[in-house]
């Protein structure tokens, strides 16, 4: 869905083909997203003509998909505006693995104060590199893209700092799942 | 890299509660090092040990080459005036004097005339994105202009280490990105050592290397040493 609104933003702008369509959203948005493949480009094209929401606005001689040019219609404008003002239900983007394997440490007895200790400076090392990449950055939408990570990285240095506050009470109530040989 | 710095084992409480229990850290010539942890873990003590703030109960403390802990309190006052900077979390600015005159407060200190530690801090203005506000009280700037002038104020007479505690604790995330910024291309042009004691990753990121310090004591380090 979010590369049919890119390609009505880009066609908003002006009319295009394609292939015009299809470098700017790779200079754009790939970064973020992934590199669109051209058949992906005219299929979701298509769909939108289908919808109403954008029409060919003429065909060039020669053979090849991308003789037409596509514009956005009135519809496609109604339609951008409202999912541009539509907010997006927050993402926990819970990191499954570092919650499991803190519960798993303290059930099966090892110390989970080792592996937070371990992961810290993981997650330290990460954020260095990521803010010294930003130093380098030459874009400010670069620079955005990569604190968006660094964030990201800072939220679960906070959620380990906060849950080795916790262990003792955590290691409480698994007690039970321990293996009886396991203090 | 040599070290110019270096606090060995140091060990210092406050009546009966121990802030710092062995924690031991050095820092090389133009380094960048960040020092986190928790509130009440003893960063902040640990670099009030190391800029001779506070004279620890064990341990040593050495500054190029020379062990520092043990002298009278006039000379780590010489030692603060002449070779280490400061930047704190609220910049703790002269309030009565105006931004230029606060940052050529060191050299003032230092016995320079007042043109030259004024034509010196103008500079420092320019430098720092100051221009137009050398006249202005600490109380009418924005909090990150205020730590801008803390860190000129700092870095004005040369110091071959600047301290900075919880320099961008006041700021909001962007205004702390550019204050870092600031801190480590400063730094970086003058060769200027820095240590940074924060709580926040995002700041420790910034240096070098980072220690980290858990109830006194090393506990893990980030980046080459």
């Amino acid at each position: 869905m979010t590369i049919s609104y890119a390609l009505l933003t880009l066609l908003e702008g002006s009319a295009r083909h394609g292939y015009d369509l299809k470098q700017s959203y790779d200079r754009r948005l790939a970064a973020a997203t992934k590199p669109i493949q051209f058949g992906q480009i005219y299929r979701i094209l298509a769909q939108l003509v289908r919808d109403g929401r954008a029409e060919v606005l003429g065909v060039e001689a020669g053979a090849g998909p991308d003789r037409k040019r596509y514009a956005i219609t009135a519809e496609g404008v109604t339609d951008l505006d409202a999912w541009l003002s539509e907010p997006e239900e927050p993402q926990p983007l819970l990191h499954s693995v570092l919650f499991t394997k803190v519960l798993l440490a303290l059930i099966s007895g090892r110390s989970a104060k080792r592996f937070l200790d371990v992961q810290r400076a993981t997650h330290l090392a990460a954020m260095t590199r990521l803010t010294h990449a930003r130093r380098r950055a030459t874009t400010t939408q670069d620079a955005i893209l990569i604190d968006f990570q660094l964030f990201h990285i800072e939220a679960d240095l906070r959620w380990l700092d906060h849950t080795e506050s916790r262990l003792a009470a955590l290691a409480e109530e698994v007690r039970d799942d321990r293996p009886a040989d396991r203090p | 890299m040599t070290d110019l710095l270096i606090g060995r084992d140091l060990h210092k409480s406050f009546g009966l509660i121990p802030a710092l229990r062995g924690a031991s850290i050095s820092v090389a010539a133009g380094e960048i090092v960040a020092v986190m942890g928790p509130s009440g873990c003893g960063k902040s003590t640990l670099l009030h040990c190391l800029a001779g703030i506070l004279a620890p109960d064990a341990g040593e403390v050495h500054f190029a080459g020379r062990r520092i802990d043990q002298l009278p309190d006039r000379e780590r006052v010489q030692l603060r005036r002449t070779e280490f900077g400061f930047v704190f979390q609220f910049g703790q600015l002269v309030p009565e004097l105006p931004a230029i005159e606060n940052i050529a407060l060191p050299l003032r200190l230092a016995g320079k005339n007042s043109r030259t530690a004024l034509a010196a801090a103008a500079g420092w203005l320019r430098r720092l994105d100051l221009d137009g506000l050398g006249t202005r009280l600490p109380g009418e700037l924005s909090g990150g202009q205020g730590q801008r002038v803390a860190l000129a104020r700092a870095l004005i007479a040369h110091p071959r280490v600047v301290f900075a505690d919880e320099p961008t604790g006041s700021l909001d995330s962007f205004a702390a990105d550019q204050m870092m910024d600031l801190i480590v291309d400063t730094a970086r042009e003058n060769g200027t050592s820095v240590i940074v004691v924060t709580h926040e990753a995002r700041v420790a990121a910034h240096a070098d290397r980072t220690v980290v310090i858990r109830d006194g004591l090393n506990a893990i380090q980030v980046g080459a040493a």
